[in-house]
């Protein structure tokens, strides 16, 4: 296999609080491959959205990358000083955020603003960068792009703006992009229409995708594979079809459980009882264990670390077959 | 847009209507205005004549129809006190209150936008500490009192610049201009940045507090996702965003600033017009008080319309509502 374009590897943020050092991502490591969808899901505060902050270099301060080491196509990036992170966001990492309709400038043409990011990364002259700025437009899929190019943010619908911030996030033909929650304010119908155009873009410029997100129906439809995420750590991550059809950890069992099918069976759906701990307040051991139903003594001692299993790598005590006497 | 204007210019007529009727009412309320013209012997039938001749003995209607009449055509009667026009009065003294306020403004946007861009971008350098304390002087210590310390400080205790008047004027055309000499520019500094403290610390908060909020918005994360320099991100996004609403606070003050000259030009003995007010108060010429208050009243209308349309340019939002709207 080639080398990931990205590659996290016990990766730790931290945020400083008054009430002291809170960690927000714990441990975390997964690779994306070229042309791969990763789809990263979890509750709200399970750490999904920092980790593609950090990835980018944008955690701001009281947060900090506090251990471990990002990669993206072999530069370590992580640790660079903040002129080279810039060059690096938006030139060979891509961002799309989740509400469309704040992340443009009210006050500047969205086509200026296409513009103005590729002349930052590329040396275009202004026309050249304008005729770029068209192409992107059209290939995002927004109709009669030389005359949109001209509109402000404000002519556009929230389905057409995020087309916008697409096109924006790909104007450097970035190798990597990270899209946070990229539907989750859009209308139901325009949902589909972007997720296709983001899994559409990631295969024809072999782009990787880091797809955060909290709906299981995206990730199954786009992903390649997905890393299941429980209070700042990678609970279970694996091809998307194997983690779906057969999830290992109880938490992913859960979250499977708690999607309705359209088959119709009068079923109820599964309800993970408690709720996601506080990052103030996570449980010795396994940070799961106070809602597992298969939870055992040394869930609530020692922390699972990832194991290997199948296609699939799940941080969970029952498939650590060493001390098999307790996993019955 | 066209519409849009007109709209607000007919708005505009309608407050200076308004304004007028008060100008005029003062008249009414102020003491018989023949007794402040002539002396204690005067015969009653002098005074009548006088009356007559003033049209005071018109019915009120027909006397404030012909002083609105009049006020378009900026005639605003004679001065009880100069027997002079009130128009020439006021005219004369134009250019010194003019060119007072438009310097102060000048000085506190800049030294205001400049310190607020600062303090906002960093935050905790001791620099931005010393520009909120400034900026807490600015807005608690009342105008008359900087402007004596001032005069205290650098008129008589240093002798750098003078403590009252304009200094040496040119005359170009009908306005006088103190900018094109050093005696004028000298004289000019301390009455400028008394009257431009006030505006220079709202200013600065405003751009501060505006900025703090901007730097915080989605957009400007997306432009550093982006990787798109501090520079441009700082200066090109963040600070014109703040500029929008620093433009209407900052243009509706320019109207707070000629009002307030009265103050500064009070303590500096400053030839302009607010001077001529308070002359005109103590000695309850009317004619002078109510064209003054026409006068401010139709700089505060004119800016406002001003700003309205600027407002448009900077914001393409409102560009396409107006336009929407009508």
């Amino acid at each position: 296999m080639t080398e990931p374009v990205l590659s996290v590897r016990n990766l730790q943020v931290e945020f400083a609080s008054r009430r002291g050092t809170l960690r927000a991502i714990d441990d975390v490591s997964f690779d994306i491959a070229k042309g791969e969808v990763l789809g990263v899901v979890g509750e709200s505060g399970a750490g999904k959205s920092v980790t593609g902050l950090a990835v980018i270099g944008l955690i701001d301060p009281p947060g900090r990358i506090a251990g471990g080491e990002i990669h993206l196509a072999g530069l370590r990036v992580d640790n660079l000083p903040a002129e080279e992170m810039r060059r690096v966001r938006g030139k060979r990492i891509g961002m799309i955020f989740q509400d469309p309709l704040t992340s443009l400038n009210p006050l500047y043409k969205v086509g200026d603003q296409i513009v103005e990011t590729i002349r930052t990364h590329l040396s275009l002259s202004e026309s050249a960068a304008r005729r770029r700025a068209i192409d992107l437009l059209a290939e995002v899929g927004i109709p009669a792009p030389e005359k949109r190019i001209d509109g402000y943010p404000h002519e556009f619908s929230g389905g057409m703006r995020q087309r916008v911030v697409i096109a924006l996030a790909i104007c450097a033909e970035p190798e990597l992009i990270i899209a946070d929650e990229p539907t989750t304010a859009l209308d139901v119908s325009v949902q589909a229409q972007i997720i296709s155009l983001i899994k559409r873009l990631g295969r024809d410029h072999g782009t990787a995708v880091m797809l955060v997100t909290h709906d299981m129906g995206v990730i199954a439809e786009t992903s390649d594979r997905v890393a299941v995420m429980y209070a700042g750590r990678v609970a279970e991550i694996g091809p998307v079809q194997d983690v779906v059809k057969n999830p290992l950890h109880p938490y992913a069992k859960g979250l499977m459980g708690a999607i309705p099918t359209l088959a119709g069976e009068d079923k109820r759906l599964v309800q993970i009882p408690g709720s996601m701990p506080r990052l103030s307040a996570i449980p010795r051991g396994c940070s799961f264990n106070p809602r597992c139903a298969f939870a055992f003594d040394r869930c609530r001692v020692e922390r699972p670390e990832p194991l290997p299993r199948g296609t699939q790598s799940v941080a969970c005590h029952l498939y650590d077959t060493v001390p098999a006497e307790s996993a019955a | 847009m066209l519409a849009f204007t007109l709209r607000r210019a007919i708005q505009a007529i309608g407050v200076m209507i308004a304004v007028g009727i008060i100008a005029f009412s003062m008249f009414r309320f102020a003491g018989d205005p023949v007794n402040q013209m002539v002396g204690m012997d005067t015969s009653g039938a002098e005074r009548a004549a006088i009356r007559k001749s003033l049209g005071l003995d018109d019915p009120v209607l027909v006397q404030f129809g012909r002083y609105i009449g009049n006020a378009a055509q900026f005639k605003f009667g004679v001065s009880y006190q100069f027997r002079l026009p009130v128009t020439n009065l006021l005219i004369e003294r134009m250019p010194a209150t003019l060119e007072l306020a438009i310097v102060a403004t000048i000085f506190a946007m800049l030294s205001g936008i400049l310190m607020g861009v600062y303090s906002a971008l960093r935050r905790d350098s001791w620099l931005a500490h010393v520009f909120q304390a400034v900026s807490l002087i600015g807005i608690s210590l009342p105008t008359f009192l900087i402007g004596v310390l001032m005069i205290y400080l650098f008129s008589v205790t240093l002798g750098w610049l003078p403590s009252f008047g304009r200094g040496d004027v040119v005359q170009i055309g009908w306005w006088t201009t103190g900018l094109l000499t050093l005696s004028g520019l000298k004289a000019l500094i301390m009455p400028s940045i008394t009257l431009g403290l006030f505006q220079m610390t709202l200013i600065m908060r405003l751009v501060r507090a505006e900025m703090l909020e901007v730097l915080r918005t989605d957009y400007i994360r997306f432009a550093r996702a982006r990787g798109l320099t501090t520079r441009a991100i700082h200066f090109g996004h963040a600070l014109r965003n703040t500029l929008v609403p620093v433009i209407t606070v900052a243009g509706l003050q320019f109207g707070s600033v000629i009002a307030f000259a009265i103050i500064t030009e009070t303590v500096f003995q400053w030839p302009g017009m607010g001077l001529l007010f308070v002359q005109a108060v103590q000695n309850v010429d009317i004619p002078i008080m109510a064209a003054y208050l026409m006068m401010v009243s139709l700089i505060f209308v004119t800016i406002n319309l001003v700003v309205d349309i600027l407002y448009t340019i900077v914001d393409p939002r409102l560009r396409s509502t107006v336009s929407r709207a009508h």
